[in-house]
């Protein structure tokens, strides 16, 4: 335990912590904009399955085997254990099926092509999608042998004037993921089973992403807000500008990394700016607290025994909050392991910064105690400090 | 200086935790794994003949169950395993025929006393569940659209009736009515007349030439957002229905946004029967068959859509005007006539259909009405652009065929019926179309997500973990770094725990992977504000307070801090909710209500244990902290 009467000189490191801040800050920038982020399919859209096999899986088969299949550069990763496999792509997986198709239907005939996916008739209650092909003939598709059962359920083939439709019982994308499934059982001798698949427009996607943003800068506007009312402008600066310091880092390090940037991270990085937010705030009370207490005493020195006042919370709440977090970290799944190193990192930046970037800008900002003799006649003094 | 609680305080402690133990309960019953049968259509009825029906096959296919109940409409049928499932629903299904559909389910084992107490547990989200989410995106411009062109034909009638002569009267690309007139003069009478009878249109007018006189007609902003709530919310009616046919225990169907739908059925692994359900994109029109005179712009020619009756009459002209749409159909049965026991279609009509349909019909009996059968459909085709890359472009087109076309035999209400049909199957689809067509516009799937059982029950026991893990360790260090104090803090936390999981069983929130992870971040968090506390009353024992007035300064400084930095929390929390989907909402409700649970177990609850505990010692020397 500390020893309270003795005050630690915190402002003593300020200008070098404010160094190392930039530093960071610097290098997370640049290499958001080099690098960005590795945004993950709620971002990008594309299509994503999650395969688990019965041993341990081979990567390189599974890729040579996903090379075959008609999907653009997909991409095979060993997900959580090494007999779990995430495959994605940046294609629908109907993409593959119609591919596929299309390689079969060129040894039928030259002219033959695809000209129509659609949804089958509200009558047609037991097909799911509708093929419409040009170029060849009813019997031609017959005889082809194009649609395997064992793949398509039931197949409905007709003539609709030049063109013939093949209303085809499931859906080409469930279709696709059985032949993955059977293309890499066989190649790999392992029993696999899906354990999740997914799709996101890319629409979709670029929507989340803005909204994601948006979210966030209108977060740091009701927190600015909110402090402002509450303590006082430079408070508000100070508290805005540790949030966004934690943010670039946070974003900073997923972008070093390349570590896959989904809505729950972007979840964890809002909880990162309550949880930064939750620890300035203490020290900022214990500011306010102490500048209208402390009858002598510099800015620093005000700050300083604030600081060392607080500081057995700050490393007690942030001790318990990493406890569950790393416990988050190792056991809670490879679902939520981004969602869990984000705050990781968020808790330790978000501790580090309510010290050493919202109490030094209070310091940089020369508080002082007419700053928080209520009541707060500022408009004047706030047009000239303002930044 | 009072370390004391008035002892309305200590009981309100004490409701509230047992009332949070009661309500917190449910979860702790495991769901038994059952099948649930439903009819596939409203008319199927379930009764005491379908339970023997369905204990039988059980029984003769050796398969072990719990207990069969009939509930309003459906029959649930307990399974004593898991394995039996798939099983008993394959069976069943084949044994009682295409009438029903067998679903998978989870019923709740939920005692009978805390079920009337309005007890349940948690709802569990599809991660943890497993099952199938779809995003669709309701096409709201040909809503407009359509709303549009049946005001361009209203106003083509009124001049009419008015006997004011117009040029052309059509919809624009820009979805807005542009009118021509010869002169300024009729054209200002015409737009006198309108501005009367249209108060959702926004009127301009423009002279583009001699005998060139116009004005346009544009939806005002609020009447569109009208029309495009309207489309919305009847898209969400329709696929509940078609949802419920395909019998998922807790499906959820939901408005997300200005123009999307979420679906999401948990349990369901056949993605593609959902998808085939759901996907059907129809809608009705119903018009009166063109008579001779009628002008060669105001009618359009359809063909049928039974294949026999495009080969029979090939196509019917129908006026272009249009009664009204499939919207305002409420209810379509087939039945007998009962004198020439022929088959027909019941139609009921909603307040504002029967009202049209009367006005239009009155004066036409003797003629034929048609009901055209709208489908919108997406063609996609492939084409190579500029840089030699093959891109999908997709188009959707709409294709209208005739279903019926029937004598008018009287003025027709809310209530009529259709006769002359050939078969009791004939009249069956038609009115399963009539049911079915009732989408206000047509919707696209922009978002699938299918997650297995297995990866569910994974996902709820590393989240169970991770939560029973996390809270020992900060049980153990909080007992070790405040001892007595610690104590308080624990039960606290556990208090906390049960509050959490009670609110969000009596909310009816969905638990998520996000939302364990949110109450895994609360529990770390949730001793903040005691660690604030404590470390204040430490702060002030070494500054020479007595015990008994440092525990009160404690707790009274530490609010302040407690309360703003909290609110603050709850903020972002709030945003989190307002701009997040799925997992992100889903942490984001965890994570508000465990702070405002937090602070009233870190406070006012272990304030009650201090006061318990300490408060009532005069000479007080020492506390453990």
């Amino acid at each position: 335990m500390l020893p309270e009467s003795k005050v630690i000189n915190f402002m003593g490191w300020r200008k070098t912590c404010a160094t190392i801040s930039i530093v960071l800050l610097l290098a997370s920038i640049v290499s958001l904009a080099t690098r960005g982020l590795e945004f993950g399919l709620d971002f990008t859209g594309g299509s994503q399955v999650e395969l688990g096999f019965d041993r341990p899986a081979d990567l390189s088969t599974i890729r040579s085997v996903l090379g075959e299949q008609g999907l653009e550069n997909p991409v095979a990763i060993l997900f959580g254990s090494d007999s779990e496999v995430l495959i994605r792509t940046q294609d629908a997986l109907s993409d593959g099926v119609l591919e596929q198709l299309e390689e079969g239907l060129a040894s039928l005939s030259d002219s033959a092509t695809i000209a129509d996916v659609r949804n089958a008739a509200s009558d047609q209650t037991q097909f799911s999608e509708v093929l419409v092909f040009n170029g060849v003939s009813e019997s031609a598709l017959r005889s082809a042998d194009l649609f395997d059962p064992r793949y398509y359920g039931r197949t409905q083939i007709a003539t609709e004037g030049e063109a013939v439709t093949v209303a085809v019982e499931n859906a080409l994308d469930n279709v696709y993921s059985q032949f993955l499934i059977d293309a890499l059982e066989e190649a790999t001798g392992a029993s696999i089973n899906l354990r999740r698949s997914e799709f996101v427009g890319p629409q979709v996607g670029e929507e989340l992403r803005d909204q994601g943003g948006l979210g966030m800068l209108f977060a740091l506007a009701v927190v600015m807000i909110y402090v402002a009312i509450r303590f006082q402008y430079k408070f508000s600066i100070g508290a805005v500008l540790a949030l966004v310091h934690d943010v670039i880092i946070v974003l900073g390090v997923f972008s070093v990394l390349r570590l896959d940037f989904d809505l729950t991270v972007l979840a964890a990085v809002l909880a990162v700016i309550g949880y930064s937010l939750n620890d300035t705030i203490v020290v900022f009370d214990r500011v306010r607290e102490n500048f209208r207490k402390m009858r002598r005493g510099t800015t620093n020195e005000v700050i300083n025994t604030s600081l060392t006042q607080t500081l057995e919370r700050t490393l007690l709440t942030s001790l318990t909050t990493l406890l569950v977090l790393l416990v988050l970290y190792f056991f809670g799944g490879e679902l939520i392991s981004g969602f869990a190193f984000a705050l990781i990192v968020g808790v330790l930046v978000g501790t580090y910064s309510s010290v050493y970037v919202s109490a030094n800008i209070l310091s940089a900002m020369h508080l002082t105690k007419e700053d928080l003799m209520p009541p707060p006649k500022e408009g004047e003094e706030q047009e000239e400090l303002a930044p | 200086m009072h370390n004391r609680y008035p002892l309305w305080k200590y009981l309100l402690i004490l409701g509230v935790v047992t009332l949070g133990f009661i309500y917190a309960l449910p979860n702790l019953y495991a769901p038994d794994p059952a099948v649930q049968i439903s009819g596939q259509s409203g008319a199927t009825t379930m009764d005491a003949s379908t339970v023997e029906q369905v204990e039988r096959q059980l029984q003769s296919q050796g398969i072990e169950y719990v207990g069969v109940e009939l509930g309003e409409n459906a029959v649930l049928v307990r399974l004593a395993s898991e394995d039996e499932q798939m099983t008993a629903r394959r069976t069943l299904q084949e044994s009682l025929g295409g009438d029903f559909v067998v679903a998978l389910n989870q019923a709740p084992t939920t005692p009978d006393w805390l079920v009337s107490l309005g007890g349940a547990p948690m709802r569990l989200g599809l991660d943890l569940s497993g099952g199938v989410h779809f995003l669709l995106e309701v096409d709201t411009a040909s809503a407009i659209e359509t709303r549009q062109e049946i005001t361009a034909d209203e106003m083509k009638g009124t001049l009419r009736e008015e006997r004011i002569r117009y040029n052309a009267l059509e919809v624009e690309d820009d979805q807005s009515i542009l009118a021509r007139f010869r002169s300024a003069e009729l054209r200002d009478q015409a737009l006198a007349l309108m501005e009367d009878e249209y108060d959702t249109l926004v009127f301009q007018t423009e002279d583009a030439g001699e005998e060139d006189f116009r004005f346009t007609a544009q939806l005002s902003e609020t009447a569109i957002s009208e029309i495009e709530d309207y489309a919305l919310g009847q898209n969400l009616v329709t696929l509940r229905n078609r949802v419920n046919e395909l019998g998922v225990s807790e499906p959820v169907v939901q408005r997300q946004g200005g123009n999307r739908i979420i679906v999401q059925l948990p349990g369901v692994q056949d993605t593609a029967e959902a998808k085939r359900v759901i996907g059907k994109t129809a809608n009705l029109e119903f018009r009166l068959e063109a008579g001779p005179d009628t002008l060669v712009s105001m009618k359009e020619e359809f063909p049928y859509r039974s294949e026999a009756d495009k080969q029979r009459f090939g196509g019917a002209e129908l006026e272009r005007q249009i009664i009204l749409t499939g919207d305002h159909v409420a209810n379509a049965t087939s039945s007998f006539d009962a004198e020439t026991n022929m088959p027909q279609v019941n139609i009921t009509l909603d307040g504002l259909g029967g009202t049209k349909m009367h006005r239009a019909t009155r004066d036409n009996v003797g003629r034929r009405m048609g009901v055209l059968f709208i489908e919108h459909k997406t063609r996609t085709e492939f084409e190579t652009n500029e840089a030699g890359e093959q891109v999908e472009v997709r188009e959707n087109y709409v294709e209208r065929e005739i279903i019926s076309l029937a004598t008018i035999q009287s003025a027709l209400g809310k209530q009529f019926r259709i006769t002359g049909l050939e078969s009791p199957a004939e009249a069956s689809e038609l009115a399963l179309l009539l049911r079915a067509g009732a989408l206000a516009a047509p919707m696209y799937f922009v978002e699938e997500r299918t997650i297995g059982p297995s990866l569910g029950a994974e996902n709820i026991q590393t989240g169970l973990n991770s939560v029973v893990l996390g809270l020992a360790l900060v049980l153990v260090f909080m007992l070790i770094y405040y001892r007595v104090f610690g104590i308080f803090a624990n039960l606290a936390l556990g208090a906390n725990i049960l509050l959490l999981v009670a609110v969000m069983s009596l909310l009816g929130a969905t638990l998520t992977l996000p939302g364990i992870a949110g109450i895994v971040l609360t529990v770390g968090m949730a001793v903040d504000a005691n660690v604030l506390i404590f470390s204040r009353i430490r702060e002030e024992l070494k500054e020479g307070a007595s015990p008994q007035s440092a525990i009160y300064s404690g707790y009274e400084r530490a609010f302040v801090s407690i309360l703003d930095a909290n609110i603050t929390t709850l903020l972002v929390a709030v945003i989190l909710y307002a701009i997040g989907t799925g997992p992100v909402q889903g942490f984001a409700v965890t994570l508000s209500i465990g702070i405002l649970t937090s602070m009233f177990t870190a406070i006012m609850g272990t304030r009650a244990l201090a006061n318990l505990v300490y408060g009532r010692r005069r000479n007080l020397k020492k506390i453990w902290i």
